[in-house]
């Protein structure tokens, strides 16, 4: 599909096929559109050109309740988490459920602690968001993504900013969750170590086109500059260290 | 802060909200000098009522007793019919009773004045008073006096 | 020349758009009212933050109106010997024009630049797009419920203004001039008329409280998400949203009390 915002052609006829039950990484330099991609398949955008379609339903034809319905079984994390910050932690994993289940309070209860204790953080269902830090908050919020227990979820940049603790537990909780909820997972992200560590199959993306695609074995051993440069993080290469500019001796001369 | 503190401050608000609107209609407004719709009307029918308006207050000796219903133009007698609301319980005014438009302080506001006449007969609901005293035009009375007052020269 | 002719042509464009966007916002979130009715304690949270915490800066308010209309009234009308009038001057002015103007603008200045920035906050960390991928509307959730406290605080906002208007107002009249308490309220209350003075400013502050609080949530929604945008954003409910108020006043005034 091809999509664009304003003048500026974010993806260019691409294609992409998410297997499912199996992790896969969306890569590609800061900025070219990978949290737009996310957006497009949860349908809050809508592509230009092309289809986008999950367990054989067109996201883009579907009405506001059959989409509210699809979103359902998609769990999406944000990159800052975005969990609702005027309620607690326990609060913003029940909500999904209250807001779309009957049950009573004792069973979401339950399942609240449940999703809290897969990630690891049962002790802290009373705090607030504000006085969570960022890892932590993250976890919150994958616990909160799979509420519902999704078919699908989407992490936008889950490992950056993160300390190495963190970074152990998210990837480590992406994988494990993955398998043992039986979930197709979509990783976006720039962190190469932690990222092909953990996927199964790797898409990058540069200037609206998909540039590989593979496993990370694949991309470890491409014969590509450009996704050697990318993957072995050189700072120089097909993508060049200066910003287009004049030469350096004619610009210093201009005084 | 908890539920139950927020939603007790919200009930207190509104209702001193509504007390607050309460205060003003019944202590501020004339809602209590509102009567119910029992009353009886007359009419009365005047060459000119002057600033006289629907609403206006009826009086007899300075005391409200009713209100100004409506004020209608006979198009055949020429005349203006001013059709008033009486409360109840001052049924006691003899057919003969006159009606004036009178003027409340020197620039204040007009309202219709009666006077109990003599007769033994009361006026009951759609009865006509037929002793009028039309409204004081300040620019007749005005020419009068110059009129007069050039006619001594 | 022709430049400039094109630019006030662009805003005015502009401006019509912006104001068709707003207009579909709201029709959008007419729609939820159903689902917000059966919610009513999302209405309450946000009468709360509307209501409740502008009753102070209101009541303060209120009561030093009141009091400068009966000191300035005084000084007017002694000079005709008819001071005696002071509360049918203080209570009509309140009722009619400073009841639901002053209230109007105070409420945009306080709730309405807190609803701005909330939103707009809520835009920028996501939480909107985050309730929208957990399938839950937040035209429904977080926008009607907004609007829904905002249009039914103002009007109990006015009415407290007002009642503490007359009460300042009845303070300096009475203990502060020397006019006779009986004078004072029974005046009031044969010249003031129950439709055509209390009623009329209830429904500007119905009125106000309606438009105060649509331009406020979308401005919020439409907000620019940076720290910069946010803080325009604000500024524009509160000048948009006091000329808004200022405007339908006249408008509400001519078409009501034209007639007397």
């Amino acid at each position: 599909m091809s999509f664009s915002r304003g003048s500026r052609k974010i993806f260019d006829d691409i294609s992409l096929d998410i297997p499912r039950g199996k992790v896969t990484a969306i890569m590609g330099p800061s900025g070219t559109g990978k949290t737009t991609l996310l957006k497009l398949i949860g349908g809050q955008l809508k592509p230009d050109q092309g289809t986008i379609s999950m367990d054989g339903n067109n996201v883009h034809e579907l009405n506001r309740k059959d989409l509210y319905r699809l979103r359902k079984r998609m769990g999406m994390l944000f990159q800052s988490g975005a969990l609702l910050t005027d309620i607690n932690v326990f609060d913003n994993i029940a909500y999904p459920i209250r807001e779309h289940t009957d049950l009573d309070e004792s069973m979401i209860r339950s399942l609240v602690l449940m999703k809290l204790n897969a990630v690891g953080l049962r002790g802290a269902r009373d705090l607030m968001p504000s006085e969570l830090s960022g890892g932590m908050a993250r976890q919150v919020a994958m616990a909160r993504a799979i509420a519902l227990d999704p078919v699908m979820v989407m992490y936008d940049e889950p490992f950056t900013g993160q300390d190495p603790i963190s970074m152990g537990v998210l990837v480590n909780l992406i994988r494990s969750m993955n398998q043992s909820l039986h979930l197709s997972s979509i990783v976006v992200s720039h962190d190469v170590p932690e990222t092909m560590s953990i996927s199964d199959h790797i898409y990058l993306l540069s200037g609206g086109k998909i540039v590989a695609e593979g496993t990370p074995d694949d991309l470890t051993n491409s014969n590509d500059p450009w996704v050697r440069q990318f993957i072995a993080g050189e700072p120089d290469g097909p993508v060049p260290f200066h910003f287009a500019a004049e030469p350096v001796m004619q610009d210093l001369l201009q005084e | 802060m908890n539920t139950r503190l927020v939603e007790i401050t919200v009930g207190l608000f509104v209702v001193v909200g509504f007390a607050a609107f309460f205060m003003l209609a019944m202590n501020v407004s004339n809602l209590i000098t509102y009567e119910s719709n029992e009353g009886y009307q007359v009419s009365a029918r005047f060459d000119n009522i002057g600033g006289l308006k629907v609403r206006s207050p009826v009086a007899v000796g300075g005391v409200r007793i009713g209100k100004v219903a409506k004020i209608e133009y006979d198009n055949e007698s020429y005349e203006a019919v001013v059709t008033m609301d009486i409360e109840p319980q001052y049924n006691r005014f003899p057919i003969d009773s006159s009606a004036g438009i009178l003027t409340a302080g020197l620039l204040g506001e007009q309202y219709v004045g009666l006077e109990a006449g003599a007769e033994e007969e009361f006026l009951v609901a759609g009865s006509e008073i037929t002793v009028t005293q039309s409204a004081i035009v300040l620019e007749e009375v005005i020419g009068q006096f110059l009129y007069s007052k050039a006619d001594e020269k | 020349m022709l430049d400039k002719l094109q630019l006030i042509g662009q805003k005015q464009l502009a401006v019509i758009s912006r104001l068709g966007q707003a207009t579909i916002f709201l029709y959008q979130i007419i729609l939820t009212m159903p689902g917000v009715l059966i919610r009513p304690s999302l209405i309450v949270k946000q009468l709360y933050s509307t209501g409740v915490q502008t009753l102070i800066i209101i009541l303060v308010a209120g009561t030093f109106v009141g009091m400068v209309l009966a000191l300035q009234a005084y000084y007017v009308l002694v000079d005709f010997g008819a001071e005696e009038s002071i509360s049918q001057m203080v209570v009509l002015s309140l009722m009619r024009e400073l009841g639901p103007v002053i209230t109007g603008l105070l409420f945009a200045g306080r709730a309405g630049s807190a609803l701005t920035a909330e939103i707009g906050l809520m835009k920028s960390t996501e939480q909107l797009s985050g309730m929208e991928m957990m399938a839950i509307d937040p035209m429904q959730r977080v926008m009607a419920p907004r609007i829904l406290a905002g249009f039914m605080a103002l009007p109990i906002l006015t009415a407290i203004f007002m009642a503490v208007g007359v009460l300042g107002g009845y303070l300096v009249a009475v203990h502060g001039v020397g006019i006779y308490e009986g004078v004072y309220w029974s005046l009031a209350q044969a010249k003031v008329d129950f439709y055509t003075d209390l009623m009329n400013g209830m429904i500007k502050s119905v009125v106000f409280g309606l438009v105060i609080v649509w331009i406020a949530v979308f401005e919020g929604h439409d907000s620019v998400p940076t720290s910069e945008g946010l803080g325009q954003a604000t500024t524009r409910t509160v000048v948009h949203g006091s000329l808004a108020v200022l405007g339908l006043d006249f408008l509400l005034t001519a078409l009501m009390f034209g007639d007397i």
